[in-house]
């Protein structure tokens, strides 16, 4: 059941469960048109957890966004496909979208408290979710939630299914949100920070139920979070976000131990760990840059130490680099720019 | 009133004990629930008989999950709550009074030390310019100082953590949250303080602007000789930082150590469970046993040792008696009876 992919599944001869080509986001504002998103391509296949990391900004919660069409108005997807499965998803109108939600795609969001209903049980918003997707009368859904509720691990559920959702504790109710996302076994959850609100020890609880039953289910995961500790223990594969565009993406063994994209490698590096001892940590210089300033050439060249003049001109696409692929002009085949030192790349990592 | 130095194993002259430090809230209904109910009072024990020592130019780092008193340890330091119970000496002054005190006595105290708050968007007013908020600590503690020398060293003070002078004309909402937080960190700087309470300094921030934080923050104590209490959840940040770390699980210490050893050989159960729970770069595919539970509500802490309903080596003695905290030979101190009789 566990199909993990193949290290490299750009050419995955199944139909991945998710297919992002070229998507592209818009934000329309008085000053001119910013772009959220830009050129973002990606696949998640049946049953493989995709880790999708960057900096708050990077736009990594807009890609999820706009997968199952949330976006904010007046933001809206201005090119590219979103496939789920064979069918294309990018182009359906919000009522032939309604369906999807739930039934094909669930979501699990940062805040458990928010994500559920205060006023009806945890029990009734199961069952309406149930029986929102599968044809089962009150009965046979409430049977249904009694399992799900076992299934995440709350303990005796027949007297749970009747509380209130500030009757559970925070880890509880990620618990039951988890059991909402993946009441109509869809295809495809994506989880956006779903543990960042929770303490270490029920963060660890809540990545390993959700592994384990995406695992069983052969649900495809796209997980959303800033926390590269999080996506080393739970990911298959990693994409790196920056600036609103993908600028790494590859198995998560290869972007955490060999980072190839220079931004990639200093956020490693910035990284403090429990196990390394360093006097002071690797420091990328600057900020992100604000969307409506974005650098010309490769978004990260200011920041960049092996910026060369071809960086700050012509911006590069993914090139394949080591058993990954890195858009950054140090791993073009024909013309690579010579990286200036390597006082990152020796730093540990 | 009499302060007996303390003497510290590892040398070094104690700038900040506490002793016994406790803060209860109440917690309970209006009074006219509670009649008509006949419910009883309600009292959250956030903080409740804890006791340590910073020593002067070293960090001390506070960690635990929500909810465990951490946030609360730090208010009590700087005044910002009373304590209900216990002491708090400042280099060798009684200070258990401050949130009392006031004009010139408060003063006295006050300026020695600092604290940076955790969201730096809630913690600069906004209608103020950059300046005027760097400038407010010498405008109270200095008085003597004049307008042109205030602007003068309010300009060192944004070159000291890596800012322009030039920003201290613009406006908080001018500014990324690292850059807010440099401006929290030169505030607090103004005055020259000996000491600074950090609580969660960087969790808002991202993991490069993070990086910068830190950096800096370590830079500022080796060049004035600072004092951090310095506190977080994040581990791996509070092993980077640290000298010696308390473990505090619900208003109790588990487990004070020198960062090397705890993350060595972590003694309490609670610290090995906290360590063996951080997601980490190196532990990828690593199968770890999860630990069950979630920290009990502090309205009703189980009896005994707090831990013990989670704890895989509790008996009885356990859920009854509650643990104090024990020097060890190997400089921790460890609050568990299993420790104690060497059943772990």
């Amino acid at each position: 059941m566990s199909s993990t992919p193949s290290s490299d599944s750009r050419d995955t001869p199944a139909v991945p469960a998710l297919s992002v080509r070229e998507l592209r986001v818009e934000f329309p504002t008085r000053h001119g048109t910013l772009v959220a998103l830009d050129d973002v391509s990606f696949d998640i296949a049946p049953g493989e957890i995709l880790g999708v990391v960057g900096e708050s900004g990077a736009g990594k919660s807009m890609t999820g966004n706009a997968v199952i069409q949330l976006l904010e108005p007046p933001g809206h997807i201005a090119g590219g496909e979103v496939h789920l499965g064979t069918q294309r998803i990018d182009d359906l109108d919000e009522d032939a979208f309604v369906p999807l939600r739930g039934r094909h795609i669930g979501m699990i969001f940062q805040d458990p408290l928010t994500s559920l209903n205060p006023l009806f049980s945890v029990g009734e918003q199961l069952i309406e979710t149930i029986r929102a997707h599968l044809p089962m009368n009150h009965k046979q859904a409430r049977g249904r939630a009694l399992e799900l509720l076992r299934e995440v691990g709350i303990p005796a559920p027949e007297n749970r299914l009747d509380a209130y959702p500030h009757q559970f504790s925070g880890g509880m109710r990620q618990r039951v949100v988890i059991a909402l996302a993946l009441a109509a076994e869809p295809e495809l959850v994506i989880a956006d920070e779903p543990t960042t609100a929770l303490d270490v020890s029920v963060q660890a609880q809540i990545l390993a139920l959700l592994k384990r039953l995406c695992a069983e289910r052969g649900t495809a995961v796209m997980l959303v979070t800033h926390d590269m500790g999080v996506i080393a223990e739970t990911a298959d594969r990693v994409a790196v976000m920056y600036a609103g565009r993908l600028i790494e993406i590859g198995p998560v063994e290869a972007v955490i131990r060999e980072p190839q994209h220079p931004y990639t490698r200093g956020l490693m590096a910035s990284i403090p760990g429990i196990e390394t001892s360093r006097e002071r940590l690797y420091q990328i210089e600057g900020a992100m840059p604000r969307l409506a300033a974005i650098p010309s050439g490769c978004a990260f060249n200011p920041r960049c130490p092996h910026a060369t003049e071809r960086c700050r001109r012509e911006r590069p696409d993914l090139l394949p680099a080591g058993t990954s692929r890195a858009a950054c002009w140090l791993h073009d085949p024909e013309d690579p720019v010579i990286p200036v030192s390597e006082e990152v790349a020796a730093d540990g990592h | 009133m009499a302060t007996e130095p303390l003497e510290s194993a590892a040398g070094g002259e104690v700038l900040l004990e506490a002793r016994d430090l406790a803060r209860h809230f109440d917690v309970s209904k209006p009074w006219l629930n509670r009649v008509l109910e006949r419910s009883d009072k309600l009292t959250l024990k956030a903080v409740d008989g804890v006791s340590f020592a910073i020593r002067r130019g070293e960090t001390l780092a506070l960690v635990g999950e929500s909810g465990c008193g951490k946030s609360t340890v730090a208010r009590l330091i700087v005044g910002l709550y009373g304590l209900t119970r216990g002491r708090l000496l400042f280099d060798g002054e009684d200070i258990s009074d401050l949130v009392n005190r006031s004009g010139k006595q408060a003063a006295a105290v006050r300026k020695r030390f600092q604290m940076i708050f955790q969201d730096p968007y809630a913690s600069l007013n906004p209608l103020w310019r950059v300046g005027t908020i760097i400038g407010e600590p010498l405008r109270v503690f200095r008085p003597e100082m004049s307008a042109t020398q205030r602007r003068t060293r309010v300009g060192e003070l944004l070159e000291q953590v890596g800012m322009s002078p030039m920003d201290a004309n613009r406006y908080p909402h001018e500014f990324s949250g690292g850059q807010r937080q440099r401006i929290s960190i030169a505030r607090a700087l103004a005055n020259e303080p000996e000491f600074m309470v950090c609580d969660e300094p960087t969790s808002a921030l991202d993991v490069s602007v993070q990086a910068q934080i830190l950096n800096l923050m370590r830079d500022l104590q080796r060049e004035y000789g600072l004092t951090y209490l310095f506190i977080s959840h994040d581990m791996a940040v509070v092993k980077h930082m640290a000298d010696r770390i308390a473990v505090m699980y619900l208003g109790h210490i588990a487990e004070i150590a020198p960062a090397e050893q705890l993350f060595a050989t972590p003694r309490h159960p609670y610290s090995r469970m906290l360590l063996e729970a951080v997601p980490t770069l190196t532990g990828m595919g690593k199968q770890r046993s999860v630990i069950e539970g979630e920290v009990p509500n502090p309205v009703h802490p189980p009896s005994g040792c707090a831990f013990h309903p989670r704890c895989p080596h509790a008996n009885a003695r356990c859920s009854q008696e509650t643990p104090a905290l024990i020097a060890h030979s190997d400089g921790s101190e460890v609050a568990c009876h299993a420790v104690e009789e060497g059943r772990i």
